[in-house]
């Protein structure tokens, strides 16, 4: 059981990469791009998802993938352009195709009323695509003439036994891959010897372990030669006995061996079958053998013309040839397009190989190679201190390891990096389910999707990204009318970029709208109480009024950016990624949101400061700027309390020493460095530390992992010393030092 | 509460030994990882007193528990004679400050007598049963409690 759901886990990952797939295949066929490789993509992409929905028994997947399956196959054969209404179904279908695959991990249901009418509107363009034809009545499993390549045998493990419904299941998914084959005596060159065997099996002889295709094989062995199967015999699906023999082979074989190397194969055969051979062309001097010649003579097929469709009303056709040129079927039959060639000539062409690792692995391996590093920095260390001249040996090796640990360190970060595409690739979805809910018509432009960055940041972006980009439609594009009105084109651009900026991320979402609508933001602001009525603020300063908690521009709290979440939300998490967001905003001409992330989370920029003799680490995201506090302008400010006189502001002075108890009383900030840090909320304070020693880029160390969580303390990491450093949560200190409540235009005047 | 036996089915247990001012303790051999000397520790804002700080291990970040002050006993000064402890508690490892390591005892369950009923908070929160063994009296520690409470919910 617990194997089945392993199975089944890797099932649903390969779903997720065959649903993003499908998304870029659809959006670039949208784009203009009909080449056959890419529609042939996304038609395996749904193919595949059927394939192994129906091993699962997912039977809701399975019928809306066929019906999607059906469609797309009318693309692939040219039967249907991809025009763009077609597109926009496809696109739809794709969107509840992942809702099915989501539904079907999380063992739920999804309502029908989500798939039902995308369903009809697939048999709608599927009707208008193509003429009726017999495959398309209602069954789930179409059986048409199938190509065997005897080469990939262990493929074909249950070959033989066709006739079993899974097997049938199994051939109907190649649905419409192979034409009947060319069998008949023509091609059969004048000269050699060529014998018709007609092969029967009787179910005994599956019974006994034997196996058509290994006999065929054999005789492939023996010379060239082409092979028919009569399918007429296998009856209705429901009622097909499991270890029952439906099928009949005709075998025309040219050889130059006799008849008896033929009658040797079939020797451990021949008594649980019918078996005629016969040189060919005597065809008439052969009395057809009563198995054979039941309702539906298998002979009569194999007239010159084999090609015989099925009856419409019978959901089997009767005569599947299979034609066997071994080993590759393709090559042999370059007109006759063959499914699995193409798609392991497209695997070979897109894909490079790959490895699944489990996570686990290779973030033990990044603590390795952190570890790695501090080692060579202490050794380093010791090496100066040992006074060898920085021209030893000794001093030159050390160069070269460090250049070496560096660029280890480089590779395995990049192994957690991945291209910011996957999240990239969720959001057209997204965008036209809020183009839809808000009547407005918007194209989402992405750039620079093969971005990298760590893992953990993608998926903490997913979240912010979302709601920046519902923001940006809701809020920032203007509706259709109004665009027109002031002469921009009716259809709104939101632009999402990625690109890498001095060793971070810089991401933009950037919609070409109304701009921030600065008078009503800040009297918003002067009604919540975020400000004071007469506050003067700069363009800038009203821009960033956004990011205040508990701030939302929407008149009207709708259902897409509403939900009492706001910008504060999206800022928050990107701080807590060690990022920083900004805005840019120009009235009529639009919005732009910067976010700056780091490239990993596992390192971090750090000022290291001294206070009251331990070293800590201050996030350098978080500081805006260092000062060095005079006497005049700190004042004492109520109970304990100091302020800091900052241009025309005042803001909170904190003593990081007193707040950690590293001390009892304050120290003098004549003696210290102000760093003026930002925190949530955009609100300014000072923290005053003893010295500052340098900035220094470290490697992140859990301390809940054998300790558990301190007050005011982020994480700890490991200096060039080999001694433990703790690295300060910036905002929890802020809040100890229990001064939330001073007054936000000071902050922002900062 | 005894634990139970770890070794075979003859009941015998391996003990390490260690001293802390002029009493002795010891700890299963199971839960050790290994014993090093004492380096500074990185002080940790907020932290009740028996906890010294942490200090690198191999990369690792290791608290350190000052067991003296951890009993009631006098804090302990630490100096390079110090030792430390690594042990495995739960899912943590944690470093335990001693004075000195004495010995590796191999006792059966049966010599382990119950905790003698004393007023000491030591005596009820970290002693699990005493022997005696060449005229000294050896406490065994069970560390389950020795990280401050609230941290451990925490972590």
């Amino acid at each position: 059981m617990d194997t089945m759901a392993a199975i089944k886990q890797t099932f649903f990952q390969e779903c997720e990469e065959q649903l993003s797939e499908l998304e870029t295949g659809l959006l670039s066929i949208e784009d203009g791009d009909h080449d056959g490789e890419t529609i042939n993509a996304v038609f395996r992409a749904v193919h595949s998802i059927k394939g192994g929905a129906g091993a699962f028994n997912l039977g809701a997947l399975v019928k809306f993938a066929h019906v999607f399956e059906s469609a797309m196959d009318l693309v692939r054969t040219g039967r249907m352009s991809p025009g763009p209404d077609v597109l926009k179904v496809m696109l739809r279908a794709a969107d509840v195709l992942a809702d099915l695959v989501r539904a079907a991990r999380a063992d739920e249901t999804l309502d029908p009323s989500r798939t039902d009418p995308i369903i009809e509107e697939l048999k709608a363009l599927t009707v208008a695509g193509s003429p009726p034809e017999p495959e398309e009545a209602a069954t789930p499993f179409e059986f048409v003439p199938v190509m065997v390549d005897l080469g990939d045998f262990d493929d074909l493990g249950g070959f033989g036994d066709l006739g079993g419904p899974g097997e049938l299941g199994a051939a109907g998914d190649l649905g419409g891959v192979g034409e009947p084959g060319d069998l008949g005596g023509s091609d059969a060159p004048a000269g050699l010897p060529s014998f018709r065997i007609r092969f029967k099996p009787r179910a005994e002889l599956y019974a006994k372990g034997n196996e058509t295709t290994i006999l065929l094989r054999e005789l492939d062995r023996l010379g060239t030669m082409t092979v028919a199967c009569d399918t007429g015999e296998v009856p209705r699906l429901g009622e097909i006995d499991p270890e029952g023999a439906y099928l009949a082979w005709t075998i025309d074989l040219q050889t130059t061996q006799g008849e008896a190397a033929i009658r040797e194969i079939f020797d451990f055969v021949e008594w649980d079958s019918t078996l005629a051979i016969e040189p060919f062309g005597t065809f008439d001097a052969v009395e057809p053998d009563a198995d054979f010649s039941a309702d539906n003579d298998p002979f009569q097929a194999l007239a010159p013309s084999p090609v015989v469709f099925a009856k419409p009303e019978t959901v089997v056709a009767p005569v599947p040839a299979v034609d066997i040129k071994a080993p590759d079927v393709s090559a042999a039959l370059p007109g006759a397009p063959d499914e699995a060639a193409v798609e392991r000539k497209a695997t070979v062409a897109t894909a490079q190989p790959t490895i699944r690792v489990d996570l686990d692995r290779v973030d033990r391996l990044i603590d390795l190679v952190g570890e790695l590093v501090i080692n060579q920095a202490m050794l380093a260390e010791r090496v100066t201190e040992a006074g060898l001249a920085r021209v030893s040996a000794v001093a030159i090796g050390l160069d070269e390891l460090e250049q070496l640990t560096r660029e280890i360190q480089d590779s395995v970060m990049a192994i957690r990096a991945q291209p910011v595409k996957s999240v990239f690739q969720r959001m057209p979805r997204l965008v036209r389910e809020v183009a839809a809910q808000t009547g407005k018509n918007v194209r989402l432009v992405t750039e620079g999707e093969a971005t990298e960055v760590d893992k953990t940041v993608i998926e903490r972006l997913s979240d912010p990204l979302t709601h920046m980009i519902r923001n940006a439609i809701d809020h920032g594009l203007e509706s259709p009318e109004t665009r027109r009105q002031s002469g921009k084109p009716a259809e709104g651009l939101v632009r999402l970029s990625a690109l890498h900026r001095s060793g971070r991320i810089v991401i933009e979402v950037a919609d070409d709208g109304a701009g921030i609508n600065r008078p009503r933001v800040k009297s918003i602001a002067v009604d919540k109480g975020l400000i004071a009525p007469d506050a003067k603020l700069t363009d800038d300063e009203i821009d960033n009024l956004i990011f205040l908690p508990g701030f939302s521009t929407a008149a009207v709290v709708s259902d897409i950016s509403g939900r009492g979440v706001g910008m504060d939300v999206v800022k928050r998490s990107i701080q807590a990624l060690g990022g920083r967001i900004s805005i840019s905003s120009k009235p009529g001409l639009g919005s732009t949101f910067t976010l700056s992330l780091p490239l990993t989370l596992a390192v971090l920029d750090g000022m290291v400061v001294t206070v009251a003799g331990q070293t800590l680490v201050i996030p350098l995201t978080a500081i805006v700027e260092t000062l060095l506090p005079k006497a005049t302008t700190v004042h004492g400010f109520g109970e304990g309390s100091r302020v800091i006189g900052v241009r025309n502001g005042f803001i909170p002075l904190i003593d990081v020493g007193q707040v950690l108890q590293y001390r009892a009383d304050a120290t003098d900030p004549k003696n210290g460095i102000a760093l003026l840090v930002e925190t949530e909320g955009g609100t300014r304070s000072a923290l005053l530390v003893d010295a500052i020693q340098g900035q220094r880029q470290v490697v992140i160390k859990s301390l809940e992992a054998n300790y558990g969580h301190v007050e005011g303390i982020a994480a700890a990491t490991i200096l060039g010393d080999g001694r433990v450093a703790l690295i300060l949560d910036v905002d929890a200190v802020v809040v100890s030092s229990r001064l939330e409540n001073f007054d936000t235009s000071l902050a922002l005047a900062g | 509460m005894i634990e139970k036996p770890k070794i075979d089915a003859l009941s015998m247990r391996e003990l390490i030994s260690f001293r802390i001012g002029a009493q002795e303790f010891c700890v299963d051999i199971m839960s050790v990882r290994e014993i090093r000397g004492w380096t500074p520790a990185t002080q940790l804002p907020h932290s009740p007193g028996f906890v010294r700080g942490v200090i690198n291990l191999r990369g690792a970040v290791l608290s350190i528990i000052d067991l003296a002050a951890r009993f009631g006993l006098p804090e302990t000064e630490p100096s390079a004679r110090h030792v430390i402890i690594v042990a495995q508690v739960g899912p943590q490892v944690v470093g335990l400050l001693v004075d000195a390591v004495s010995d590796i005892l191999t006792v059966s369950n049966d010599s382990i007598q119950p905790t003698p009923d004393v007023a000491s908070d030591m005596a009820r929160s970290f002693v699990r049963g005493v022997l005696a063994l060449e005229g000294r009296m050896i406490s065994l520690i069970g560390l389950d409690n020795l990280l401050p409470a609230p941290e451990r919910v925490a972590a």
